[in-house]
């Protein structure tokens, strides 16, 4: 089977931006990527689009095709929602449909708006991914969905609010360089410790912040790259997704996410790749535990190891298995429906040497995104690799 | 309070509660759920029968929310715990206790309160 390759990548500065609506932020987003694709925006066979509060955030639905034309687009274009892995699931729809030769080339994207409706309602935005009836009226928010994660996990496996400090100071300093990212800013564990509250055992900290932003990749048939000569040597070897139960309650395990795992699995097969071959990830931390339910998923780590990954160097830019080298959701910021995509951008930029952080993989081939949706409701997996 | 039609099974669900009878759905093979519940989502069963929510439930896991939803905003700082009642586990609000009291194994009963934000009904727990 041919692997869809990367032909461009763009990625809009994440942060605050309350005035832009969604469609200048994707514009910004799908023309760089179409700029840098080479690819002439005739050739575009469909957009798939990752948004999920648009409704809420901007009184907009139906996203798909005003994103089509705010790139210049005359081709179909589908919205996915899967709360915050709605652009993994647009990437792997695109995968999926490039493979079976329905098409040539795709544009993926997504785009969110968030900073324009204030915390509360955004909180309350975010919160929908939830069970409305048996979680939201009970109180649930997302950094509350996480926090009972996080004391489940501490109660099965040990490990400490400390621990995921360092995983904050780790993504924070990876973002130091990272221009696209919404925070530039380096963090103490002190700092984090001391952070406010926000659901205990959670502070400020631990938590990803609301951003406006948006990205898009243009992935194309290997046959069409190479008919039109592209310079895309980094390919989509894997695709996976997993579903679990969208209550917490429901499910058997709180402090692991059997949708990643499934996920992860699938798409390793899916390359012919396992965990140890992984030379770096960019994983769906909105909460610090996240990120260590997601590198336990992904099999980087046993169940109950990664939580003291980050504390021991492991996952920084030093270690044997850098994490969240774009200073992941924590620091780059985490415009809901684009995060999916922006992933896909940083595992090619880092591959192709063209990262400000690749320095830290100069050797490395197979790179994964993880994708979360909801309290991992929804996953997806990705693999790129180096075909070139 | 919000002005809006009932949420069928759930809001029969919550009016069973008030009245001391809660309950759960459980399939053929025995795994519970809560209502409303066509289908079994572990093992496809569709033979769901109502069994009586037993008195007690232990928290498994539980959070102080310091930042609510604007649903919530009078209600904060609150307890949001899951707690397990055997065949099925609930989220709700822990309430009767000082939050830092709250710890997983807390024995908890299940009640109907009210949101002081909006008056809107909601599940409570209190140590038993």
């Amino acid at each position: 089977m041919s692997d869809p390759r990367v032909a461009g990548a763009g990625v809009t500065k994440f942060g605050k931006h309350p005035e832009r609506t969604g469609r200048d932020l994707f514009a910004e987003a799908g023309l760089e990527a179409l700029d840098d694709s080479g690819v002439d925006p005739d050739d575009v066979d469909s957009l798939y689009y990752g948004n999920f509060m648009g409704e809420l955030a901007e009184h907009q639905g139906h996203q798909g095709p005003l994103m089509a034309e705010a790139i210049g687009l005359d081709a179909p274009a589908t919205r996915f929602e899967a709360a915050c892995a709605s652009a993994g699931a647009a990437v792997r729809g695109a995968v999926q449909a490039l493979r079976n030769g329905e098409a040539d080339v795709i544009v993926v994207g997504g785009a969110e708006r968030m900073t324009n409706i204030g915390t509360a309602a955004a909180t309350d935005a975010l919160a929908i991914a939830a069970d409305d009836l048996y979680e939201v009226r009970a109180g649930m928010t997302f950094p509350g969905a996480y926090a009972l994660m996080a004391r489940s996990y501490f109660d099965q496996y040990g490990g400490s609010h400390e621990d995921l400090a360092h995983i904050a100071v780790k993504n924070h300093e990876h973002a130091l360089v990272n221009d696209h990212a919404q925070i530039q800013k380096e963090i103490t564990v002190e700092d984090a410790l001391e952070a406010p509250t926000i659901a205990s055992p959670l502070g400020l900290y631990d938590s990803c912040p609301i951003t406006d932003g948006a990205a898009a990749a243009v992935l194309t048939s290997e046959s069409y790259a190479e008919a039109h000569d592209l310079d895309a040597p980094i390919a989509v070897t894997g695709t996976g997704q997993g579903g679990d139960n969208l209550a917490l309650h429901d499910r058997p395990h709180l402090a692991q996410t059997p949708a990643a795992d499934k996920a992860a699995a699938e798409a390793y097969a899916d390359a012919g790749v396992g965990a140890d071959d992984v030379d770096v990830a960019e994983v769906h931390d909105c909460f610090t535990i996240a990120e260590v339910l997601a590198i336990e998923s992904l099999g980087l780590y046993e169940r109950g190891e990664g939580i003291a990954a980050a504390t021991n160097g492991e996952t920084d830019r030093h270690g044997e298995m850098p994490v969240n080298l774009s200073g992941g959701l924590k620091a780059k910021g985490h415009p809901v429906g684009a995060t999916g995509v922006a992933q896909l951008a940083t595992i090619t930029w880092l591959l192709d040497g063209s990262h400000p952080r690749a320095d830290a993989v100069t050797d490395g081939t197979v790179g994964v995104a993880h994708n979360a949706g909801g309290t991992v409701a929804s996953t997806t997996v990705h693999v790129l690799e180096v075909a070139e | 309070m919000t002005d809006q039609a009932p949420d069928g099974q759930y809001d029969a669900w919550l009016d069973a509660i008030a009245d001391g009878e809660g309950h759960y759905a459980e399939c053929a093979n025995g795994h519970g759920w809560l209502p409303p519940r066509r289908v079994c989502p572990t093992c496809g069963s569709r033979e769901l029968a109502e069994k009586p929510l037993p008195d007690a439930g232990e928290v498994v896991t539980h959070t102080t929310i310091t930042v609510p939803t604007p649903q919530f905003e009078d209600d904060a700082p609150y307890v949001t715990a899951i707690a397990d009642f055997g065949p099925v586990s609930i989220t709700g609000i822990v309430r009767g206790v000082d939050p830092e009291a709250v710890e997983i194994g807390t024995m908890v009963g299940i009640e109907v309160g009210e949101r002081v934000t909006t008056g809107d009904r909601l599940v409570v727990f209190s140590p038993r």
